[in-house]
């Protein structure tokens, strides 16, 4: 085992330039992967900061009792789609269109009766705020009898529905590409890593190494390099959203980084094209020797 | 030891050992000779397990090399010491790292190397030159890394293809001695070359080949054989 570790580091002490070019080159493969999740990222944030405003708002009958109403929301606030529901008294809806609808200010100043119904405003829980539950929800309290009317924005949510589709599915695909990109990248580094190395190998098995002795240095290289080359991912990551933080806005808020668990399974991710790479070259090397 | 029973060896451009039939003992020196192309290095590498026998039977040390499997390879090669002509040195080590090196594939005991490394760069005569890497010595110096390399993991048999090929006159004379020493304590030796003065300076067993057929062995020898078997 110390052997094993021992030659794995001494292959960066020997061949410097290589190794650090290797880990560069994995860095940027890795940054390309990490730059398209940093943007997959924030545009989920910025969906969600949209979604957030899906609301079904139920318009109540004039004189719909207080006790009634209180009854109603406890019992809309049990449904499982439900977050939060919020009563809306005539009086604020008036206060609330006056402070909002600046145009028509003056209209609601000279009123001498509210027009404007008391309502239940309900918020869903995530992964509710799709058209097809905010119908669902929106038909149930229909059927309440002191319940008026049900505004919910079906086409807007619809368009909101069919974004996020796209989002996801065009997402997934250029991941996907851009990681094997990366494979290939780090693969054909690793291969020349072996190649560089070839006249070694072949000295090793001429004194009696067995594959495994010859191909376990090359795996523990190829991981630590992975592992080398994620960090310099991250690093450059976090360099271009530290670069963009202040001057980007998505929706409400500003952008994010990635979570500890995806920057985690980014370093994973490395770790395991390094392995993979070496074991892929190292055994056809094997086999062609 | 060494018994090749009716072996040829086909590459795809033709044929390079045709019918050879062969045995060395235990301890014996023999001289592999020939022109280039003759089928020397064929026959080295038939014996360290690099090539197969197309047909016929090779036996080295107790291994039937056209039936090796993967994992008899190294085991065969550990039985050996193998030298060539371009020394094969890893440059980025000391002499002593590069023999090391042969101990530490093997699993031997990390504590028990330095000493076995020490012992064999003495027996070459290059103790004093143990730290140094292969640019720093000359061509017969790293032949003799080279051949302490080949003699840490004491081997039966010591492969030679062309030691003294690179190297001035009194290196050569200077490694041949040594071959000719550690063939003294028992290591048979198998030297291919195309040096006939240093041939001619022994009366060791001299097996010339041509176009792949062996058509000269000085030395079989009837009594040896029968010992063997």
């Amino acid at each position: 085992m110390r052997l094993l570790i021992r030659e794995a580091l001494q292959a960066f002490r020997r061949a410097p330039l290589l190794s650090a070019l290797s880990i560069t080159t994995i860095g940027f493969s890795l940054y390309a992967v990490g730059l398209f999740g940093l943007v997959a990222v924030n545009l989920r944030e910025a969906l969600r900061t949209v979604e957030q405003r899906v609301e079904v708002v139920a318009y109540l009958l004039r004189g719909t009792p207080p006790e009634t109403i209180a009854q109603a929301s406890q019992d809309i606030a049990a449904f499982p789609e439900v977050a939060r529901v919020t009563f809306v008294s005539e009086d604020e809806a008036l206060k609330r269109a006056r402070l909002e609808l600046v145009e028509f200010r003056d209209a609601y100043r000279d009123l001498s009766v509210n027009p404007l119904p008391a309502s239940l405003e309900i918020q869903l829980k995530d992964g509710f705020r799709d058209a097809q539950h905010t119908a669902v929800v929106a038909s149930r309290l229909r059927g309440y009898g002191f319940i008026d009317d049900v505004r919910f924005g079906r086409e807007w949510i619809e368009k909101l529905d069919r974004l996020r589709n796209i989002a996801g599915l065009v997402g997934l695909t250029i991941g996907l590409a851009f990681a094997a990109v990366a494979v290939v990248i780090i693969g054909v580094t690793i291969r020349i890593t072996v190649l560089q190395r070839a006249r070694e190998i072949a000295i090793m098995r001429l004194v009696g190494a067995t594959n495994s002795f010859i191909r376990g240095p090359f795996l523990l290289e190829g991981m630590l390099k992975g592992l080398l080359g994620g960090f310099l991912a991250i690093a450059l990551c976090y360099g271009t959203y530290l670069l963009f933080r202040g001057q980007v806005e998505l929706a409400t808020s500003g952008i994010v980084f990635l979570k500890p668990a995806q920057v985690g399974l980014g370093v994973i991710f490395g770790v395991l094209i390094g392995l993979g790479g070496s074991l892929v070259s190292v055994g056809r090397h094997l086999r062609n020797v | 030891m060494i018994r090749f029973s009716h072996v040829y060896k086909d590459y795809p451009k033709g044929s390079a050992l045709k019918k050879v039939s062969l045995h060395i003992a235990k301890g014996e020196f023999v001289f592999l000779t020939g022109h280039s192309g003759a089928g020397k290095s064929t026959m080295l590498k038939l014996l360290y397990g690099e090539l197969r026998p197309t047909s016929g039977q090779l036996r080295v040390s107790g291994f039937s090399i056209g039936d090796l499997s993967p994992d008899e390879i190294p085991r065969l090669r550990r039985r050996l010491g193998i030298i060539f002509q371009d020394f094969r040195l890893l440059e980025d080590r000391t002499a002593e790292e590069n023999v090391a090196f042969a101990l530490e594939v093997t699993g031997a005991r990390p504590d028990s190397i330095s000493a076995k490394v020490m012992r064999v760069l003495t027996q070459v005569g290059l103790a004093a030159k143990a730290q140094a890497y292969p640019q720093e010595l000359s061509g017969g110096e790293q032949q003799r890394v080279a051949i302490a390399r080949a003699l840490v993991n004491d081997p039966t048999i010591l492969i030679a293809d062309e030691p003294t090929g690179n190297l001035d006159e009194r290196a050569t004379r200077g490694v041949f001695q040594l071959i000719r020493e550690i063939n003294a304590g028992g290591t048979a030796v198998v030297m291919a070359t195309h040096d006939l003065d240093l041939v001619k300076q022994t009366t060791y067993r001299t097996v010339e080949l041509r176009e792949g057929t062996v058509v000269f062995d000085s030395g079989v020898d009837e009594g040896a054989e029968a010992e063997e078997a």
